[in-house]
Formats: structure tokens, sequence, C-alpha cells
């Protein structure tokens, strides 16, 4: 037996040479229960955000009652134009005018910390550096070619990008990161905050149910536990004749 | 009251045969006393397939078959129907989960030799049965309408135009257009609709052919043939026991194990780090942007790699796609390529034992490098592994007859 495991170790050897390498991402440590942070993302999402992306497969009143929004208060703050409680929310951007804006169709938001990930949303936001070449001036390091403008632009401030020496010359050099060169009107540590309540609410509105979900999951289990008791008696008890 | 029963019974038993059925698949059906772990996934199997047509009906009664709604009606399920999410992840969950159960079932059988005489259409009828689920989880990949389910089923329509001839009609014929598009959609629906009820029906000749065999068990012993009587019946095998309740009550503690475990990954993580649910599927289907890589789901990988191991040959992928088929294929012949005296792996000598080992591990590291995207050494790797999946098919004439076997006891072992 152990020779098995061993030579199937080492058949699996050269295996363990493909595992490939990621993108440095920063760590978005959520806290999907911090309520205060999600009704903040929310709002910096209404107001930032929705104008170009929608989040076409969420209700405005789901939203409310999962982040404990009163309705006065959607209503008053983020409720714009002739939107209702129960509509979802969409915009009025036409994809042709995105085309002709962006270069490209600008997505829909709701799942994108599904597809990419939270991490990847936090770090993105936090990787817009200034570049002359791109149409809105700026460029960003995990999303390269980016078609939208540095939105938090005001906020953040301005960085520009660290270069890696190039491993030889005439190469390409590549981004090591970025460095902030003229503060916005928040402090590198607001931003951090505003972008982790941004990323916060995104990944509850990839997921809205996660919590409830992972509520019930523990009385399923609680309850299978004690079921598997019975059934262990029961097997028990009918198989001690058996022998 | 009971004699009130008793004459229904009668009523009903003169025009359909329900306590003779009872008795003849359950009460008096004499499986072996000695079956262990493995024998858990037979049932299991037909538990996964409840659970999946019976959440599929629910989840066709929201979806949409149509490809400019079936993304958001997805979405739709999850979000605004009463316990949607419950019932798609169930529905998601439950399709890997019947991949691992099935593919544990046919690894017993490799384990026990169930596949040898006088079980060989018993196997043929099991191995019909994957290549039916193969399809009907290809069709179903398709309905979510996210990137990968668009891209992924335009790779695998795609491998029907290397055939020579007639290829670019064929894959034509099969998506109703000459790329995936909503005519695929609605005729993947109905297919994946259609064909669990045919799964239904392949199940119930299986276990026809199973009871009219009798049971395997991990000894490879034939209990019908050793000494008769037991405490039931002076005619039933000394070594069986009646499936009802012995084996009712031992499937059901099996049923709650898999319930626990199957609720870990529903409830705590539902996409398994992306293997379940694949990350690009959160994205609906693009025509217009290929994703920078395309892997089939992680129970298609296995054959996705041996796929990709073959070079193009005369100009034509159709040799790895004949490759990728004959893996499938060459286990209708199974049971006559092993010649061994005895059944069971306990019984078999180090060189089958080895073999077996070796075709496990090709086949879990073949699913990983599907997964991979294509390198250099992927692609290398691939070659060696799709060459030991089928050496153990194709030397196995050779290997099982050399193999030294140790003696089979004369009744089962406990």
């Amino acid at each position: 037996m152990r020779k098995l495991i061993l030579a199937t170790l080492l058949l699996l050897a050269p295996v363990a040479l493909l595992a490939s390498e990621t993108a440095h991402l920063e760590h978005a440590d959520i806290d999907l229960r911090d309520q205060a942070s999600l009704q903040r993302g929310a709002k910096y999402y209404v107001n930032y955000c929705m104008g170009c992306h929608s989040l076409q497969y969420m209700r405005y009143n789901r939203m409310a009652a999962d982040l404990g929004i009163d309705e006065v208060s959607l209503r008053q703050n983020l409720l714009f134009g002739d939107a209702k409680p129960g509509d979802l929310m969409t915009n009025a951007m036409r994809a042709d005018d995105a085309l002709k804006w962006f270069g490209t169709a600008v997505p829909d938001l709701t799942l994108v910390t599904r597809w990419r990930s939270p991490d990847w949303v936090y770090t993105y936001l936090k990787s817009f550096y200034q570049d002359d070449t791109r149409p809105y001036g700026v460029n960003n390091v995990v999303f390269p070619l980016v078609g939208m403008p540095h939105v938090l632009g005001d906020l953040q401030g301005k960085q520009e990008a660290e270069m890696e020496p190039p491993e030889e010359p005439g190469a390409t050099p590549e981004i090591e990161g970025v460095k902030l060169v003229e503060q916005g009107s928040l402090s590198p540590k607001e931003y951090d905050t505003m972008v982790r309540d941004i990323t916060a609410f995104l990944t509850y509105a990839g997921e809205p149910f996660k919590l409830q979900r992972e509520r019930l999951g523990m009385y399923v289990l609680l309850f299978l536990g004690v079921l598997f008791i019975f059934a262990y008696l029961l097997k028990k008890e009918f198989w001690k004749d058996v022998h | 009251m009971s004699a009130e029963k008793t004459e229904n019974l009668n009523w009903i038993d003169k025009r359909f045969p329900l306590t003779e059925t009872w008795r003849a698949h359950l009460s008096e059906y004499y499986a072996p006393k000695n079956l262990n772990f493995w024998s858990f996934f037979g049932s299991l199997a037909i538990l996964t397939l409840v659970l999946q047509i019976l959440t599929g009906i629910w989840l066709a009664m929201n979806y949409k078959p149509d490809a400019t709604l079936a993304f958001a009606s997805v979405e739709y399920i999850m979000r605004d129907v009463d316990w949607g999410w419950l019932i798609r992840y169930m529905h998601s969950t439950g399709a890997s989960a019947f991949f691992i159960v099935i593919y544990m079932h046919m690894f017993r059988a490799l384990l026990w030799g169930s596949y040898r005489k006088p079980r060989e259409l018993l196997w043929i009828i099991g191995v019909v049965i994957y290549l039916v689920m193969m399809a009907t989880a290809f069709f179903g990949y398709l309905l979510p309408w996210g990137q990968m389910s668009y891209w992924g089923a335009q790779v695998i329509v795609n491998l029907f135009a290397a055939v020579p001839g007639v290829g670019e009609d064929l894959s034509v014929w099969v998506r109703g257009d000459y790329v995936i598009s909503d005519a695929t959609l609605n005729r993947f629906f109905a297919f994946h609709f259609l064909l669990p009820f045919l799964l239904v029906g392949l199940v119930f000749v299986h276990i026809v052919a199973l009871h009219h065999v009798g049971s395997n068990n991990p000894d490879g012993i034939e209990i019908k043939q050793g000494p008769k009587g037991n405490r039931w019946s002076d005619k039933a095998p000394a070594d069986g026991i009646p499936f009802h309740p012995y084996y009712t009550v031992k499937d059901l503690m099996g049923v709650v194990v898999f319930l626990a475990l199957f609720s870990a990954v529903m409830f705590f993580m539902p996409t398994f780090g992306g293997i379940f649910l694949e990350a690009p599927n959160f994205q609906p289907a693009n025509p217009m942007q290929t994703p920078a890589h395309i892997a089939p789901v992680w129970y298609f990988t296995p054959f996705y790699a041996m796929l990709r191991a073959v070079p193009p040959m005369w100009d034509s992928q159709f040799p790895g796609v004949v490759v990728m088929f004959a893996a499938i294929l060459i286990l209708f012949v199974l049971p006559w390529l092993d010649r061994s005296p005895v059944k069971s792996m306990r019984y078999k000598g180090p060189i089958f034992k080895w073999a077996t080992g070796i075709f496990a591990v090709s086949f879990v590291v073949l699913a990983w490098l599907g997964m991979q995207p294509a390198s250099d050494l992927s692609t290398l790797l691939s070659r060696i592994f799709t060459g030991l999946y089928f050496a153990y098919f194709l030397l196995m004439p050779i290997y099982s007859a050399l193999d030294k076997t140790k003696p089979v006891p004369e009744r089962v072992t406990s």
C-alpha cells in the first residue's frame, strides 16, 4: 500500500510544475454582516457607478430589505427619476452610446464579484494610474487598456505606475505597482474604506442570499447529524443477527 | 383492520403482482451479506437521479429557453423565486454529485470484477446509462447561457465538424445554425428535459438485469452457486440476506452521510472553488468575445485532455475525436478483455492491482490536465496519461492472464 502511494506521488510530481501563477490581487477583507458598510457601498454605487453600470438582476426593495434601509431613506437617497422600489436596478445608458463613448459595451455589474472576484474589484478600483496615451488619461494595472475614466479620481487623487526595470535591454517594462502622486479629497485610508464598501456591496449584490444560505446550511447539517445517529442505531439493531 | 387490508391487497394482487414484486425485488431478494462501503453508490445513484429530475422540473417552471432571456431567467430563479436559489444550487451541485457517485459506482465494478460473466449485459447497460448521462449533462450545461456554457458547447459541437466529409453538415445539423444560437438552446433544452426519463427507463432495465443475475460482492463469489438455506428460506443462498430490511436500513445510513457532504458543498461552497460552477459562467454568453481559456466541467475533462493530447493528423482534428470517443466505447468490451481466473481485486495478483491503481491515477490526472490551459508540458503529460489509460484496457488480455492470483474462498468473507 505504501509503495502504491509513493508511486502515485512520483507520478504526480510533474503535475505540480504546472501550477499557474496568478496576478497579485489585494485582499478585499469585506464583511457581509457589516450593514453600515453595505449601506455606504450602496450609496456610493448608486451615485458614482450606476449611471453607466446597471445592476439589472437586483431589485431596489430587495436591497433595501437586506441592508436594513427603510422605504423613506430608499426613496429619498437611492431612487432616481421614476424608479419604483420594486424595480430592477437598471439605468438609461444605451448600448450604442456606450460604444461611442467608451469604445465598448458597459458591463452590468450584478455578478462581477462572481466572474471576477471581490479581491479583483477591490484591487481594480485602487489600480488606476495616469496614462496620457488613453482617451480618458488613465489606465489600470489589473485591467490594461480599460475603456472607462477613473470616476473616483477626484476622491483618490492621481497615481502613477511604477515600472520594473526591464529584464533585458529593449524589453517592454512591466508594471510593478502604483504610487499616489497627488492626493484627492479623501485620504488614502478613507479611499480604501470607500472602495471596500463598494466591493462589499457588489459582493452582496452578486449573491444576496449568501448569509441566508449559510445559516440554513448550519441547521440542515445539524439535522443530518442527529438523523445519522438514528440511522446508525437502526442499522446496528437490524444487523446484530448477521454474522 | 388487518383482515380488510389483506382483502384489499388480495384484490390488487389478483390484478397486479404487488406482493410478488415486493418479495422478488426487496423482501426476498437475497443480496450477499458482505457488501461494503462501495455498494452505497448504487442506491445513491438512484437518489441523485431522482433529485436531478425533481429539481430540474421545478427549475423548468421558471427557466426560459430563449437566448435573450435564459441568463436573466436563471438569475430570476436565484433571486426572485421563493427558494429558487436552493433548487438551482441543488441541481448544479447535484450534477457534479451524480458524476462523482457514478464514477465511484463504476470503479466499484472494476474492483469487484462486476463486469465479468454472468454480468456482461448488466455492465453494458451501465455504460449506456453513463453515455446518456453525459449527453444529458452536455445539453444541460448550455442552458444557463453563460460564457462557458456557450463556448464549451461551441467547442464540443465543433468536434462533429472534424468528421471527414460530412463533418460541416453534421455540425450544422446538430446546432440548427452555423453557430451556437437560440435554435441550439431550444433543442438542447428539449433533449435535456427528455433524456432523464430515458435514464429512468435504463436504470429500470439495469436493475432487472441485476436482480436476474444477483448482486456481486467484494469477494467476487457467486452466492447463488454456494450452499443453500438461510434463516428466511431453504432455497435462498446461505450467504444472502434479504435486501429489505437489511440493505434498506444500511443504505439509509449511506444516504444521510451523502446528504451531509452534499449539503456542506451546496450551502457553504456551491461553486466548489469554480469547479462545479465555473466563474466565467456568471457572465452572459457573448458570441463576439471568446474567453481566454475554455474548459468543460470537471466530469468531462479527462476526455477533453485526451482530445487535446492527440496532435492533428492529415490537417484534421478527427484522430483526437476518435481517441476521445474510443476512451468511452472501450468500456463496452471490458468484459472480454479480463482473462483473470478470479473476479475480485482481492484475489487478483500484483500486476492487476498496480494496473488498476495507475489507471485510477491516470483518470484523475487527466481530469486535472483537462482543466488547465494547454502548454507543452501539459500536452506531454496528457499524452503519457492517455497512453496509460488505454494501456489498462488494451494490455489487459495479456497481464490478466500472466498475473498470479490468490485462491478464492468457497464462501464470502466478512
